[in-house]
């Protein structure tokens, strides 16, 4: 798709451009956040997202009109996570901070400690069958304790399917907020994790203080 | 791989299409035009062909988005898509150059249509030419008229724009 403009710059004779390419600071900002919010209203956005920073990195966070749909660390490549969105539920995505302003607000009260657990509405839409089952039994885990993925393989329903429970936890779209990170091996080693083994260790030191 | 999200269509091209209504419209309507174009932009790009130019595409609804702006603002009925002649030229304060926003609204429609569509938007004349009904070589010379008045208004002594030094 040809997204790029032409130089209009160098049609233009003398100053004409600058004359005309410069509004008041600060429009086309004041601008998209209408815009989001006009198109919120008329439910025209498949997905709104916002970024904020934690003790991880910056977290992307991006949402369906059901509820949270996405949570991505820094390392997943933000700008590939967001193509990856509009390819999944559509390419309607906006960032509209306001719609997530209470994920990123519990978000916030977590890495401080004091919060627990969340309670903004979730929306699974990226994934389905066994993998579903798994993340569906994950905020079951306690805050503060964990599960083996074995003991995850029995609770979501196939006892024998342990690497299946790897891989959902591996691809868990909503981290952090879906504890994942509370799922170590049976040997008590941590095991693998999407923001890498340094997010999992302080996610699990976060919680034990 | 997919269309970019519609993020990326309002970061790349949002200024380009402001600098249009802000040249066909004017300050203030020009902000209204923006934001019904994005929206009906919005609404209609997951149908949008994957190929489209879609610079192109958005210069056509901020086109139709600003008669539609213009009609609902005059008074009188207008029978045609010509756009009627900007009866006060200038709105909200503090965007760079008045005085080159204001010398673009003395323009004719056309011309002033032209300019905007060809220099500041980037279409070839063949595009403009369809947006505005007329043939390839009016719209050139629409365009060509347009900027030769513009410089002109802008070579008086009031205009110091003309000099382009501030950017």
């Amino acid at each position: 798709m040809n997204t790029t403009p032409m130089d209009a710059e160098s049609l233009l004779p003398d100053g004409l451009f600058a004359g005309l390419a410069e509004p008041a600071p600060g429009t086309l900002e004041r601008l998209h956040a209408r815009l989001a919010a006009a198109a919120a209203d008329r439910q025209l956005i498949d997905v709104s997202y916002r970024t904020v920073d934690s003790p991880l990195g910056t977290l992307l966070l991006a949402a369906t009109e059901r509820g949270l749909v996405r949570v991505a660390f820094a390392v997943e490549g933000h700008d590939a996570v967001l193509q990856a969105l509009a390819d999944k539920l559509g390419p309607r995505i906006l960032q509209a901070p306001v719609r997530l302003d209470r994920t990123a607000r519990e978000l916030e009260e977590y890495f401080a400690g004091t919060r627990r657990s969340f309670d903004v509405p979730l929306d699974f839409a990226l994934s389905r069958g066994f993998r579903l089952s798994v993340l569906e039994h994950l905020p079951h885990i306690a805050y503060g304790s964990t599960e083996s993925y074995a003991d995850v393989a029995k609770a979501a329903g196939s006892p024998k399917a342990v690497r299946a429970v790897g891989s959902a936890c591996a691809t868990n779209p909503l981290p952090v907020v879906v504890p994942c990170h509370r799922v170590v091996r049976s040997d008590g080693s941590f095991g693998g994790y999407l923001g890498g083994p340094e997010a999992k260790r302080a996610l699990l030191a976060l919680e034990a203080a | 791989m997919g269309k970019p999200p519609f993020e990326r269509v309002v970061s790349i091209h949002g200024a380009v299409v402001l600098r249009v209504c802000r040249a066909v419209l004017g300050a203030h309507d020009a902000e209204d035009a923006w934001s019904e174009t994005f929206l009906s932009a919005l609404k209609a790009y997951p149908e949008l062909p994957e190929d489209a130019k879609v610079h192109a595409w958005l210069v056509t609804i901020a086109h139709r988005k600003a008669i539609d702006i213009l009609r609902a603002r005059q008074r009188r009925a207008l029978p045609m898509d010509e756009l009627p002649p900007r009866e006060s030229p200038l709105g909200i304060p503090g965007g760079g150059h008045p005085e080159v926003l204001d010398a673009v609204g003395q323009l004719p429609p056309k011309q002033r249509q032209a300019v905007a569509y060809h220099y500041l938007a980037g279409l070839p004349y063949k595009d403009v030419s369809e947006l505005l009904g007329v043939t390839p070589e009016a719209a050139r010379r629409a365009g060509a008229d347009g900027v030769k008045a513009l410089r002109a208004a802008l070579a008086k002594p009031s205009a110091p724009a003309s000099k382009g030094a501030s950017r």
